[in-house]
């Protein structure tokens, strides 16, 4: 029988099936961060449970740490990290702390450790784990009560997805990045159109992509609603694996990770990456967004009153107008950083835009880098002194930060900010603040410009 | 959870309400489950200076007291959060009935005895009208046999058998687990030396 490549993963994990027709799958890396997981030990200690296989586990600040200093910025903040630690040394379980030379946003931590494989399953308490998919692992988000279920039994209760083939084809034109295309996927399936699927990403473009860039992919496919994302393990995945402080330890080779030829998915949907042009978006959801060269969407193209409400509802958060040109809408900030966006090589991209370019007077531009061993490596490129002459503020530690706010890096009501983030959620940023999601890139042009701007622009022109 | 939910129902047709929305992170700095009600849906139901807004259908008569929503398209999508489900339960809230829902929302509502059946948008939208008539409208969900009361009408519903039988027996997944020890360590017992992660401290 030809399977999917998704199917192979389900297939090697499942320890058995259960009554009610859920199936229990071995995890074999479960990541914790300090906001998802306090619940979860309190809920072990409830029931007098041990943890299963604590070196099975990794756990990581970078939820609400602050990013100027390695010290907490408040007392509740503090309060989780240090409930965190406690809980980690209370059942002997790996800590990445503040000060920690390996801490950082623990989906860019993970493959820097050579903790991401081919073939492994990790979950976490974070939707974003979608990301490992890149290295052709099966990575999907948890809640507190999974948590609590994997650190007890190293199992979870799960249910067999649906599979969905996503074929992108044809050269990206020059400026369109991971991001971009990942946006336009986003955009042509919709926000809850990979509900139920596991999507699994082919195709020339995506064999294409380095692996930073397919983590930007299977990063954002939750997005669409998709529980898992996957790209075949090829050459590059298995390099990325290498080398590494667990890459030894590690290997999990017992089948090819990719789909069979022939196996069917339950839909199949092509993609021309040459058509793909750097993507920003308008509103308050990451499937409303637009080419950059071009305007915001008319009412006329929303066909029934629902989706025209909708729309409304967004344009008025995001303080916009139908038809307005998308390079007017001039920025308070422009933010840098994030699981989608954070590792060496979107740093390069922005910084090959910055140099030699100051960011306009007014713009408040911040980058975190996505871990301190990312933060090492630009500083050893000397990408830090292109953001800090540029006028970017060059923050010394890692986290998620303004990505979704829970630290002290927080939107004002009304600010808008160009982002290298994953959610242009109403209040993701702060309470009223106006995301625009696009790559590094192009917050670094809009950053430079003051207004959204082209990439392309930047690129094309002499300095 | 008794094998049927019934509630006055209120209508929350936006689409892809996401679980920032439903849960601001400014409540999520915090230990336990408790004290969510009132984040739960906080920059909807509360201005700027806490006062409610009353253009959100929680805040009107006669929805003040509902304890089922009808909502749009991909409710709870983002992150996984489970404190927008713990928020909503602490709210009151019992079940969301719309077209399709986010993964991880729908696994941790089902965690917590919060029923999310999934119907045809046509009906849906036929409850939502329904659930904005001035009086509102009393609905009832039969989990056991899968279907909705609403007045005159009675409509199937979609939910899978695992969930279904979560909700009603209720009980507690992880000690349910634990009785499948044998086959986990069975399954351990399968994994090459290589299989078996041990995260450097």
């Amino acid at each position: 029988m030809n399977r999917t490549l998704y199917d192979k993963l389900v297939d090697a994990h499942k320890v058995c099936d259960l009554p009610d027709g859920d199936m229990l799958i071995y995890v074999d890396l479960h990541i914790m961060n300090e906001y998802t997981s306090p619940q979860a030990f309190s809920g072990l200690d409830t029931k007098q449970l041990g943890v299963w296989r604590p070196e099975a586990h990794l756990a990581v600040v970078d939820h609400v740490n602050a990013t100027r200093s390695s010290k907490p910025h408040d007392a509740a903040s503090k309060l989780l990290i240090d409930n965190l630690e406690a809980n980690c040394l209370k059942h002997g379980i790996a800590f990445y702390g503040l000060g920690d030379r390996r801490q950082g946003i623990e989906h860019v931590v993970v493959p820097e450790q050579g903790l991401a494989a081919p073939g492994m399953l990790i979950a976490c308490g974070d939707s974003h784990t979608t990301t490992y998919g890149a290295f052709g692992s099966l990575g999907f988000g948890i809640g507190t009560s999974e948590v609590e279920h994997v650190l007890a039994s190293q199992t979870l209760r799960y249910k067999r997805l649906k599979t969905m083939l996503v074929d992108i084809n044809g050269d990206p034109a020059p400026g369109v990045t991971a991001k971009d295309i990942i946006m336009k996927v986003v955009q042509v399936i919709g926000a809850g159109g990979a509900n139920g699927y596991a999507i699994e990403f082919a195709g020339s473009a995506i064999s294409l992509l380095s692996m930073s860039g397919r983590m930007t992919i299977c990063n954002m496919a939750v997005e669409l609603g998709g529980r898992a994302a996957l790209i075949a393990a090829d050459d590059k995945a298995y390099r990325m694996a290498a080398g590494r402080a667990h890459s030894e330890t590690l290997c999990f080779d017992s089948e090819d990770w990719v789909s069979d030829a022939g196996a069917e998915f339950d839909t199949t949907l092509t993609i021309d990456a040459s058509e793909i042009a750097p993507l920003v978006s308008w509103g308050t959801s990451p499937d409303q967004s637009v080419p950059i060269d071009k305007h915001v969407p008319q009412f006329a193209s929303q066909t029934t009153p629902k989706a025209r409400a909708a729309m409304e509802r967004a344009l008025d958060y995001m303080g916009l107008k139908p038809g307005q040109s998308m390079q007017d809408i001039t920025i308070d900030s422009a933010f840098i950083g994030s699981c989608t966006n954070g590792r060496i090589e979107d740093l390069r991209a922005a910084a090959d835009i910055l140099k030699g370019r100051q960011v306009a007077q007014g713009v408040n531009a911040v980058v975190v880098p996505g871990s301190a061993i990312t933060k090492l490596q630009a500083e050893s490129e000397g990408l830090d002194k292109v953001f800090t002459e540029a006028g970017f503020d060059w923050r010394p530690e890692s986290g998620c930060s303004m990505c979704l706010a829970m630290n002290d890096d927080i939107a004002m009501d009304g600010e808008r900010v160009a982002s290298s983030t994953n959610r242009n959620f109403e209040g993701r940023q702060g309470r009223g603040a106006r995301t625009h999601l696009m790559s590094p890139a192009m917050v670094a042009a809009a950053a430079v410009a003051g207004h959204l701007a082209d990439v392309r622009d930047y690129t094309l022109e002499t300095k | 959870m008794p094998a049927t939910v019934s509630g006055l129902a209120a209508p929350l047709p936006l689409s892809n309400v996401d679980t920032d929305v439903i849960m601001p992170k400014r409540f999520l700095i915090t230990i336990t489950r408790e004290g969510l009600a009132d984040g739960t849906f906080a920059d909807l139901r509360f201005d700027e200076a806490g006062k409610q807004r009353p253009d959100f259908v929680l805040n009107q008569t006669p929805w003040l007291k509902a304890t089922i929503l009808i909502v749009g398209d991909n409710f709870g999508c983002g992150s996984s959060r489970e404190h927008a489900v713990w928020g909503m339960r602490q709210l009151g809230i019992k079940a969301c009935i719309g077209t399709g829902f986010a993964g991880i929302f729908f696994d941790n509502a089902r965690k917590n005895g919060l029923a999310l059946p999934v119907i045809t948008a046509e009906d849906r939208d036929a409850l939502l009208q329904l659930a904005g008539t001035e009086n509102g409208i009393e609905i009832s969900i039969d989990i056991e046999h899968r279907n909705i009361t609403a007045g005159d009408m009675t409509l199937p519903f979609q939910m899978d058998d695992a969930t279904q039988a979560a909700l009603i027996r209720g009980g507690d997944e992880t000690l349910d687990t634990l009785e499948y020890a044998d086959a986990i360590r069975a399954f351990e017992n399968g994994l090459t030396d290589s299989m078996r992660v041990s995260v450097i401290k």
